[in-house]
């Protein structure tokens, strides 16, 4: 166990700062949150810089246009841009972080040059269309029908909670292409191009007032069968690779956000003042802020951990589900401090601009912290998984 | 970077866990509660394969490891429930003869001494430094432990002893073993939880179907694998910043200004905050998760789990007998908000 970086590392991460020095103060003010197009804007824009300074895929192979990184370079470059407030992945989240990983694994070479390329540089965005209204945490009981007709698959159905799918050029479609093989094996992993005639996309309306998903509606829609990645009816497989991503490293800038705003919110808590001392005198939040501290130093080293794993085997660890689950309830603690902290301040949004998940509003971030117990596996599911796959207790059915 | 075992590491475990199963299985923990936690003879293994003099230098006929490898040691042997002082006899290795030492800070008033009839000796730890009291001076009142496998007795005075160095950092890196200790206690709650749940048949199926089990087991090995993080990163930044050995005080205010520690104990150079806050974060989950893994073991026994017979007590209330050791939970959590 090592936890020192070598001197490679160190040469890259001093590099990685000058860089970001240089750029971080020529790109503006973030766009308003419901400014859909200026938001995609700024997300796909920060992608090209990151490609043309070549920290695009940090982490895919070179050979796909990435940079070749380590693990531990990608948790550097993650650690270094959120501790300077570079922009976070934003909507490029699936296309960099699962889909990009997922076609370098399984897709045909056709499909890489035609897709990697351009997710690299900011020209696609990427969303997943995974859950339906009848298969969320059973997912694979999924029943969106596509239907073979010569070189095509007409696609018939409906998909929700498609996060970005209003903007998105792209979508990971999980469709079933066998209705009478048992539930897992009817399933296949398409490319979908989201312009294609018979797809309307309905934005909902969160918890939060914004619209960041959508319900996506499928009417005879006909994609190319050259889109499909993995063979037919293989789909629960690719999808399989899909998560081990979504749930391995992609909740590391989500912590080092999270790290930069508790330290924020203590120094509110310093210079708040009641009767006479400041909330930072209060030893019950004094103390709940040295335990947050605690948790999240721990939650990183377990990040170091499975980063470390992921370093020796290729793929993460098991250590992602036990993340997932132990950050979700982590934050929620967090955003009720905030609003002990706020009292009756806490019943009006912020006017700080800024990323929910990252930090700015803290009210928002109440309302957004409900969402990590549910999206991308809920935290029963994550029970279940680490019960069943890592402890070996039997299953449910 | 490459905070995954080594090989060696490893080996390391692996070893001390043969250890264990073939020299200390449960039969013979239990039966160390009727000779006051420490058998000579086993001791004596213990001290021959090396885990007390694991970070005396190689040259000096120790192992010549470091935090890191001690961490592990310990982790092995709280999941194995070994009895014994082994903490101060691990501190005490570099600096007096004695084989089975006892380690506390001195307290304002009167003592309780853990496993007073064993001790050759206690190291004493105060403002002023570390002292060695020969156990013949100790005057002994019988007390009944919480814990079959922690006895203790209350010392009314205790006589100062004679000085053996400065206190520099000892403070802490009794705080490190403990927590050590404690991650493995919590590893053997959850084992031991797991195995029941997967053979206790109810409602005609094993208890472990039942989410309401299967979901507190997925918590506890959670809370396990936080706590075992921040504990390997505590013992790497433990080797980053003291090395092995016990280097004499730099001078000033470095790390512990005595044995108790100061909740604002957060001054200091930049590599001194990252050990303090490293060390106390994995006092705080290493306590809890083994805390918290023992209640669960113990409810997920049923009424096997309140009696004396299951195991799942002994890792409860050695956890319990860890934790008031070198500051409160509370403390350690001060120090830590000192540096947010
Ligand atoms: C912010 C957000 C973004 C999302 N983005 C996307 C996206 O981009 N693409 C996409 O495909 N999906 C996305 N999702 C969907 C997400 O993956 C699902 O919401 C999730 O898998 C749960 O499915 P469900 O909503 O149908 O809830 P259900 O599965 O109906 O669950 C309802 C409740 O029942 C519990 N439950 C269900 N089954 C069990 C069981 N076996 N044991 C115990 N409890 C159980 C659940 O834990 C939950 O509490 C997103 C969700 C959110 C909140």
């Amino acid at each position: 166990m090592d936890i020192r970086f070598t001197a490679d590392e160190v040469a890259f991460r001093d590099q990685l700062r000058d860089w970001l020095t240089d750029v971080l103060p020529t790109l503006g003010d973030p766009p308003d949150s419901d400014d859909w197009p200026a938001r995609r804007e700024w997300d796909t824009g920060w992608q090209r810089m990151l490609y043309d300074a070549g920290y695009a895929g940090i982490n895919w192979p070179s050979e796909f246009g990435g940079r070749g990184s380590t693990p531990t370079e990608h948790l550097i470059f993650l650690e270094e841009t959120t501790r300077m407030g570079a922009p976070y992945v934003g909507m490029n989240f699936v296309g960099q972080l699962h889909a990009g990983p997922t076609l370098i694994l399984e897709a045909t070479p056709e499909q890489q040059a035609r897709h990697l390329p351009a997710m690299l540089k900011g020209e696609e965005v990427w969303c997943q269309g995974f859950s339906e209204p009848n298969a969320g945490s059973d997912l694979a009981s999924l029943s969106t029908r596509a239907i073979r007709d010569g070189n095509h698959y007409v696609v018939t159905g409906q998909k929700i909670w498609t996060s970005f799918g209003h903007v998105a050029d792209y979508c990971e479609l999980l469709v079933r292409t066998d209705p009478d093989a048992p539930k897992h094996r009817g399933i296949t992993w398409l490319i979908c191009p989201m312009d294609l005639p018979g797809i309307e996309v309905r934005p909902i309306t969160t918890v939060a007032g914004s619209s960041e998903f959508c319900e996506v509606f499928f009417d005879e829609v006909r994609i190319p069968v050259e889109n499909r990645v993995g063979d037919e009816n293989d789909g629960w497989r690719v999808a399989m690779v899909t998560f081990s991503f979504e749930r391995g490293t992609a909740f590391i800038s989500e912590l080092l956000g999270t790290m930069n705003q508790l330290a924020d919110m203590a120094d509110v808590a310093r210079n708040i003042c009641r009767n006479g001392s400041s909330a930072w005198d209060d030893d019950e939040i004094r103390r709940e802020f040295g335990r947050l501290q605690v948790e999240y130093d721990a939650l990183w080293a377990l990040t170091k951990r499975v980063v470390s794993q992921a370093q020796r085997t290729g793929m993460p660890g098991p250590g992602g589900s036990v993340f997932k689950l132990y950050y979700a309830d982590v934050k929620k603690r967090m955003a009720e401090l905030a609003h002990r902290l706020l009292e009756r301040e806490a019943l009006v949004f912020g006017d700080e601009a800024g990323d929910e998940q990252t930090g700015g509003d803290m009210v928002a971030s109440r309302l957004y912290v409900l969402s990590l117990s549910i999206a991308a596996g809920t935290s029963e599911i994550q029970r279940n998984i680490i019960g069943e796959r890592i402890l070996g207790l039997p299953k449910e059915r | 970077m490459d905070f995954e075992l080594t090989e060696d590491q490893v080996a390391l475990c692996d070893g001390i866990r043969d250890l264990c199963q073939g020299r200390f299985d449960i039969d013979t923990v239990r039966g160390l509660a009727d000779c006051g936690g420490v058998d000579r003879r086993l001791w004596a293994e213990l001290a021959e394969t090396g885990v007390f003099s694991l970070l005396v230098p190689e040259d000096e006929g120790g192992v010549g490891l470091g935090w890191a490898e001690a961490g592990l040691v310990f982790e092995q042997l709280g999941r194995a429930l070994v009895p014994g002082p082994l903490v101060g006899s691990l501190l005490a290795a570099e600096v007096v003869d004695d084989a089975v030492v006892g380690f506390i800070e001195r307290p304002t008033g009167p003592a309780l001494v853990e496993y007073p009839d064993v001790i050759d000796a206690l190291l004493v730890l105060d403002g002023d430094g570390v002292w060695r009291v020969d156990a013949a001076e100790l005057s002994i009142d019988a007390a009944h432990s919480v814990d079959p496998l922690t006895p203790v007795g209350r010392v009314d005075v205790l006589p100062q002893g004679e000085a053996v160095g400065g206190c520099y950092g000892w403070a802490n890196r009794a705080v490190f073993l403990c927590s050590a200790l404690q991650v493995g206690l919590a590893t053997g709650a959850r084992e031991l939880a797991v195995s029941y749940a997967q053979e206790r048949q109810q409602f005609g199926k094993p208890i472990g179907q039942f989410q309401a089990v299967k979901h507190m087991c997925a918590d506890m090995y959670s809370r396990e694998e936080v706590a075992r993080a921040a504990l390997y990163y505590a013992g790497c930044v433990m080797d980053a910043t003291m090395g092995p050995g016990l280097p004499a005080n730099p001078g000033g205010d470095l790390y512990f200004h005595g044995c108790t520690i100061d909740p604002h104990d957060a001054r200091g150079d930049h590599e001194h905050r990252e050990l303090v806050r490293a060390v106390s974060g994995a006092r705080i989950l290493a306590a809890e998760a083994a805390d918290h893994n023992g209640k669960d073991c113990v409810q997920i026994h049923g009424g096997m789990g309140f009696t004396w017979e299951i195991d799942a007590h002994l890792y409860l209330k050695r956890a319990w007998a860890l934790t008031p050791c070198f500051g409160s939970l509370d403390e350690h959590a001060e120090r830590i908000a000192a540096m947010v």
